[in-house]
């Protein structure tokens, strides 16, 4: 167990006894995360039963049976007690069990815990990443309520529970149990243990490998499933004020180990088993988890040689491979870009032709009109200087005539003319 | 799914590679926090009981490195800081003995208990170091030793079918062993310590201090805390590090009072009023080792193994291994020739 290292003893007092205390002190400050998922049918008294397992009113509303499928609810509380910071996500099953057709029914819890998982995953497999301040919401534990038929287990009780056991630490409860006499409960709980059994079911065992823990642990295996009885009202007993369920004949007081499990159920959840339920969660389903989400990305430890091959490496090469895709759709695009470019190029080059074979079209026809204008004008102005001459011939002409005849047979010879 | 932050593109997350996930419920994924109030004892306060239980039973892994100029008393102290033979003393170099050509590491581990503690302590040694005539990148061997230590746990921590403890070699803790020369830091000191306190929970010790006087150390101090400020050199406890106010009052303390702690080794016991206790035989007097009067080794050992142990693998887990780690695994980004060698190899099988 040392491996292979030597054992030295010490001549003095060192002082790092104190490390579990650092450690927890750590830890205290951070502040705990527990999650638990109760899986049950409407009205199997889930929420009743948490309330009472934290003395709170969580304030949870009342489901309806008409839910047309499963549907998970989350609900984060946090809790301090001393020193110590819980921060305690419950989720709730609404509508399971409710349906005519339930072979949808286990597919949406399965897939709620999954999903836990995958977040944690992402965070663990960033570059940048802060593990230390993750909110952890991976389920811990799972209390499966069984109905109080005092038969046998249902369907869908085994193939949920088949469908988790892998996934999650399931602890079997019998919820509502004082609607079953103690002879008739004895004889239910064989039942339903053996039946988990035989169809190959695990259910959480409480840890027997710590002395210290080790024969309550085992006693307490021993009473699996509990048959826990929840009340949110109290009734006065003696001179004290305790949970209870006030009937007719009698009083059935939720925290008296005779009447119902609900002790012992608080004690091994809470008081006993929390550390190790989320040990379990982390370092068994989580990794089971992960090493099936790698394998099916495609990841090996071991390479086609047999040679071992890191994740690195093959993360690597995968990387690279994504980048060369990266750079051919760069390249491809930055391509289509240019082909554009050109296109509108050519475009524009034919529009520009036509515009300047217009203009040029344009220019003629303007030129052939100034043309014909200036032909108009130069006749014009012939006509004007032939006038003009003609004008100033006359002109002259009188003016000779006036010089030798007088003005009246000027006049007479301008009639005549 | 989870509302997580969100990336930027320049960063490649291996989150990227992964396809779509299965259609998921219609379910609100983030929890809502909510106080509630209890109305009795419920008992979520044991779950530091079933904590400590659990982490006695695993026990414990703590990695210190010395570095400094031999003769300087390195393993003697990390003897005297855990009351046992840890370290094994070089008594100088023999002549059949080659003063080693460059700096060498060697790794000693030893399993020690108290008080149902089990601790595996691993001490590394650097011989060698500032011994030569010349040298220059003498802290190089150091620092590539130190990252070849996250590079293991890297490997391992990346694997699909992991150990269910991952062997923890890294350096915690480095402790840096300053010649008391009563005038200033050697510009190896700066040299070195400005290197690795990038990568490694750097604690600067000043040894063999029964040489100087009460005035003196208290200057020699003040001019080295002074020298490492200038120099940007950011020893443990690092201030950036502070979780909260009362971590940074106690910390301030250490940082501008008490440190670099001026420490005397010794283990050999003398008879003083009565008492057996550890120290030094002069002419002059004994130089009681626990005496805080006499140097500061108390604090030291209080510092490192009583407060500060756990945080000390903290610091190196959730910021040096993760830096080490984000630089890794964003293409090298001028890492040490190990790491260059991988992406050769890399190449060569694309």
């Amino acid at each position: 167990q040392n491996d292979g290292y030597r054992t030295l003893s010490l001549s003095g007092h060192v002082g790092f006894g104190s490390l579990p205390d650092q450690l927890v002190k750590k830890s205290t400050k951070q502040g705990f995360c527990f999650n638990i998922l109760c899986i049950g049918e409407t009205g199997s008294g889930k929420s009743t039963l948490i309330n009472s397992l934290f003395n709170t009113n969580f304030d949870d509303p009342v489901s309806m049976h008409f839910l047309p499928s499963v549907r998970l609810r989350a609900q984060t509380y946090e809790l301090q007690e001393s020193n110590v910071l819980l921060k305690l996500t419950i989720v709730n099953t609404v509508g399971f069990g409710d349906q005519i057709n339930k072979e949808d029914s286990y597919q949406p819890i399965v897939d709620y815990i999954d999903a836990q998982f995958e977040a944690y995953l992402q965070e663990e497999l960033k570059i940048k990443r802060s593990l230390f301040s993750y909110h952890d919401t991976r389920i811990h534990v799972c209390l499966y309520f069984i109905s109080p038929t005092g038969h046998s287990l249902k369907t869908l009780d085994l193939l949920t529970m088949k469908s988790l056991d892998n996934k999650v630490n399931i602890i079997p409860i019998i919820g509502k149990a004082d609607s079953i006499s103690k002879t008739e409960l004895q004889k239910f709980k064989n039942k339903i243990m053996s039946e988990l059994a035989s169809n190959g079911v695990q259910i959480y065992q409480f840890p027997t490998d710590d002395e210290a823990v080790s024969k309550i642990n085992t006693i307490m295996n021993g009473h699996l499933p509990f048959a826990v009885v929840g009340s949110t009202e109290e009734v006065k007993i003696g001179n004290k004020m305790v949970r209870a369920r006030q009937y007719p004949w009698g009083i059935v007081q939720v925290e008296n180990e005779n009447h119902c499990d609900f002790v012992k159920l608080r004690e091994m959840l809470i008081c006993t088993n929390m550390e190790d339920l989320r040990e379990q969660t982390h370092a068994r389903h989580y990794e089971l988890y992960r090493r099936c989400r790698l394998e099916e990305m495609g990841f090996r430890d071991i390479g086609p040689e047999n040679k071992p091959v890191s994740l690195q490496e093959a993360y690597e090469a995968k990387r690279h491979e994504f980048y060369l895709e990266m750079q051919r759709k760069e390249e491809g695009m930055r391509q289509q870009f240019v082909q554009r470019v050109k296109e509108k190029e050519v475009m524009l080059k034919e529009a520009e032709q036509q515009i300047q074979t217009k203009f040029e079209h344009r220019m003629l026809m303007h030129q052939e009109v100034k043309l014909k204008l200036e032909r108009k004008k130069k006749v014009l102005e012939d006509e004007i200087a032939m006038f003009v001459e003609k004008k100033a011939n006359a002109e002259s002409l009188q003016s000779q005539a006036s010089v030798s005849t007088p003005v009246i047979s000027l006049k007479r010879d301008k009639d005549r003319k | 799914p989870y509302a997580g932050p969100v990336e930027s593109r320049n960063e490649a997350a291996m989150s990227e590679l992964v396809q779509e996930p299965r259609q998921k419920p219609v379910v609100p994924m983030k929890p809502v926090g909510i106080n509630a109030n209890l109305l009795g004892y419920i008992g979520i306060d044991t779950i530091i009981e079933q904590m400590r239980k659990k982490t006695m039973k695993t026990g414990f892994d703590f990695n210190i490195m010395v570095v400094g100029q031999s003769g300087l008393g390195k393993s003697t102290l990390v003897n005297t800081l855990f009351k046992s033979q840890v370290s094994r003393k070089s008594s100088g170099w023999n002549r059949e003995e080659k003063i080693p050509k460059t700096v060498e590491i060697k790794a000693i581990g030893h399993v020690i208990e108290e008080g149902g503690v089990k601790m595996k302590l691993t001490v590394i040694d650097t011989p060698g170091f500032g011994d030569q005539i010349n040298n220059e990148n003498c802290w190089e061997p150091i620092e590539k030793y130190i990252n070849e230590q996250y590079e293991k746990f890297l490997k391992e921590e990346v694997n699909i079918a992991r150990k269910k403890r991952i062997p923890d070699t890294r350096v915690h803790c480095c402790l840096y062993f300053i010649s008391p020369t009563g005038h200033s830091l050697r510009p190896l000191d700066l040299e070195f310590m400005k290197h690795l306190s990038k990568v490694v929970n750097i604690i600067p010790v000043i040894a063999k201090a029964d040489t100087m006087t009460l005035e003196e150390k208290s200057e020699f101090k003040q001019r080295v805390r002074k020298e490492l400020e200038v120099n940007g050199i950011e020893f443990y406890p690092q201030k950036e590090f502070d979780e909260d106010l009362e971590d940074k009052t106690e910390n301030d303390k250490i940082r501008q009072e008490s440190m670099p702690f001026a420490v005397v080794g010794s283990d050999k016991e003398y008879q003083v009023n009565g008492k057996r206790v550890l120290g030094r035989k002069t002419p002059w007097g004994i130089i009681e080792v626990e005496n805080l009067t006499h140097c500061e080794f108390a604090l030291l050992r209080d510092f490192v193994i009583r407060t500060h142990l756990q945080d000390l693998k903290e610091v190196t887990h959730n910021i040096h291994y993760e830096t080490y780690r984000a630089k890794r695994l964003n293409d090298n980004g001028g890492l040490p020739p190990m790491a260059v060698e991988t992406e050769e190899n890399n190449e060569s099988n694309l």
